[in-house]
């Protein structure tokens, strides 16, 4: 079981990463809200000791990979590098600016701390599998993390990606599917439905758990429960909230891509630190 | 580089993907980051023995492109070399997306192999004749284009290949090749190489139209006309001062290509000239049109890519010259 403790340390780091990626989209103005909050819970756990990786050595070989496969969830990935000392704070504020180091969709080749460049939906499966390939080939006891969104399971080379991991017993893949239901033109149900994707990964072979994906021990308590399992890869399927935690943009249709104005920042960021502030006093 | 052309052009006992196959055993004897990925084509290429020999580096990810080529991008992300192969279309413009953002953007280091480029596609027609693969794969940034043109060739580029950093496209021919090399030749990615001297016009080849321009050459000859022939065999980076100094010593230059004529080679050189040294072109190669069924043979009158077509616009080039 995970301690109390443990717990607190992973809702803080979320709050933390809240509070830094609605301050990097308010400052510009603009930009992809609603999918970068609603992983945040997922990246705070993953970052809080999950994976074994080291901020000072971001490409230190026996590392653990992160694929973030919906690339647009860049501002909240930022965030949370930036709060583990992978760069300075002070960098957050260039996001999308001329030149800068972090632009809308993650890129390996400008980000510290970045594993693999994506943007275009569905390539990240086919390179996480690529790299949980590669890692096994070279004997590294090293776990590769995809995350996907869950519009972005329309694209057929998530399944493509899928089959081949099953085929080749990937064991040291895991995915999480960010099923915060909506995309940029609606609610996926009424789009392009998925109708189960968990059972879709399960008929191409793959454990499938979902869980609460707002709830960090559940979180946590699925990725020690997929690491356990052998032979197969593992899928855990996020029931999130699009732009969860941010009050100008949870709850509304559409927060995919949207405008922050410097009243909805402050007005969200005041909420958020307020109750930081109430869970480190707790 | 060391070169030496070969006196006869023969067709070779060899066929260009056993050579392919033993070559990239021979590199993966020595190094375990060799590694092979396909889609559904591992007989179709020849690469069995390799699979055998090494099961755990050979990938087949049946019929999967795009999600071969992400795979093979992030294999090479955690420092491997993939050798990924499939058909010219299914390699090219089937998982263009991935080609273009999973390994070139993102800066990775992908070996993408592309057999049975045009004609040879032959019996398996229109859907897999391959006329636009080296137009498309131009437009990358940075790619490296490759079309070795027989068996010594074919050895030598796969070896450097492998040791150079990037994304390279090397359009292999799967049967046996016309001879144009003799054994132990060696080659510098980017610079053509001169197979004939000549003085009133200059054909670049590249791939098939190498042989077909060679005997183009003996033909204008007797005809009275001095044809100089380059094979370009690195279509991207291009050899701009070879075509340069063609265009000055000739003042004439033919293309000659086994692909469309708008995009390729002769798009390619144009652009050249145009830009530095503007001579006439004429461009032997397929017209805006799609491939067909049928033996090479007959595609190559078909498309109007004999050497007798290359003599064709050769003399219609210089006559035009000469009437200016």
């Amino acid at each position: 079981m995970i301690s109390e403790a443990k717990i607190k340390e992973f809702d803080i780091l979320a709050l933390k990463i809240r509070i830094e990626t609605i301050k990097e989209i308010g400052n510009l103005g603009f930009g992809h809200l609603g999918g970068a909050m609603s992983v945040v819970d997922t990246l705070a756990v993953l970052y809080s000791g999950v994976m074994n990786i080291d901020p000072k050595n971001p490409s230190w070989e026996d590392r653990d990979w992160l694929v973030v496969s919906k690339g647009h969830a860049g501002p909240s990935v930022y965030a949370t590098l930036a709060l583990k000392g992978y760069f300075p704070m002070e960098e957050l504020m260039t996001l999308n600016k001329p030149g800068t180091h972090l632009p809308s969709h993650c890129d390996r080749n400008l980000t510290t701390g970045i594993d693999m460049t994506t943007g275009s939906l569905g390539h990240g499966a086919s390179t996480a599998v690529g790299v949980a390939l590669g890692n096994r080939l070279s004997g590294k006891n090293s776990t590769t993390y995809l995350i996907l969104g869950d519009g972005e399971c329309q694209e057929g080379q998530v399944w493509e990606a899928a089959m081949l991991a099953a085929q080749h017993k990937l064991d040291n893949l895991i995915a999480f599917v960010d099923d915060n239901k909506q995309q940029l033109d609606g609610y996926t149900k009424d789009i392009n439905s998925l109708i189960d994707v968990g059972l879709k990964f399960e008929s191409f072979g793959w454990h499938a758990q979902r869980i609460d994906g707002s709830n960090t021990a559940q979180i946590y308590e699925a990725i020690e429960k997929a690491k356990e399992y052998s032979g197969k890869p593992s899928v855990i399927v996020l029931e999130t909230v699009k732009g969860k935690g941010c009050s100008f943009a949870e709850g509304i249709l559409d927060n995919h891509q949207m405008t922050a104005s410097r009243e909805q920042t402050e007005k969200a960021l005041e909420a958020l630190e307020k109750e930081l502030g109430r869970l480190i006093g707790a | 580089m060391s070169i030496v052309i070969a006196k006869e052009n023969k067709e070779e006992k060899v066929m260009m993907r056993d050579v392919y196959c033993r070559t990239l055993m021979e590199l993966a004897s020595k190094d375990k980051n060799i590694v092979v990925l396909d889609a559904d084509l591992i007989k179709s290429i020849g690469m069995a023995p390799f699979m055998k020999e090494y099961p755990d580096r050979t990938i087949d990810c049946g019929v999967q492109e795009a999600n071969m080529i992400g795979v093979a991008a992030g294999m090479s992300a955690t420092g491997k070399i993939p050798f990924a192969h499939s058909f010219a279309p299914f390699a090219t413009r089937r998982c263009y997306d991935q080609v273009f953002l999973s390994a070139a953007y993102a800066k990775l280091n992908v070996k993408i192999v592309g057999s049975d480029p045009g004609i040879t596609a032959a019996f398996n027609g229109g859907t897999h004749m391959p006329l636009e693969d080296m137009g498309i794969m131009r437009n990358i940034p940075g790619i490296t284009i490759l079309e070795p043109v027989d068996s010594v060739m074919l050895s030598d580029i796969i070896k450097q290949v492998a040791y150079k950093y990037g994304i390279f496209y090397v359009r292999l021919l799967r049967k046996n090749a016309i001879k144009i090399y003799e054994d132990g030749s060696t080659f510098e990615i980017g610079k053509a190489v001169k197979l004939r001297e000549g003085k009133d016009a200059a054909i670049i080849a590249t791939g098939i139209m190498a042989a077909e321009a060679l005997k183009a050459a003996d033909i204008l000859q007797e005809k009275g006309i001095s044809a100089r022939v380059v094979n370009m065999f690195t279509l991207k980076p291009i050899d701009k001062d070879m075509i340069i100094e063609c265009a000055r010593e000739t003042g004439a230059i033919v293309t000659a290509e086994n692909h469309s004529i708008i995009n390729g080679l002769g798009s390619a050189v144009a652009e050249v000239l145009g830009e530095n040294y503007p001579v006439l072109l004429g461009r032997v190669g397929v017209k805006d049109l799609f491939g067909e069924v049928g033996p090479e043979a007959y595609l190559k009158k078909r498309f109007e890519m004999t050497a007798e077509d290359i003599v064709k616009k050769v003399s219609a080039t210089v006559n035009y010259l000469k009437k200016e």
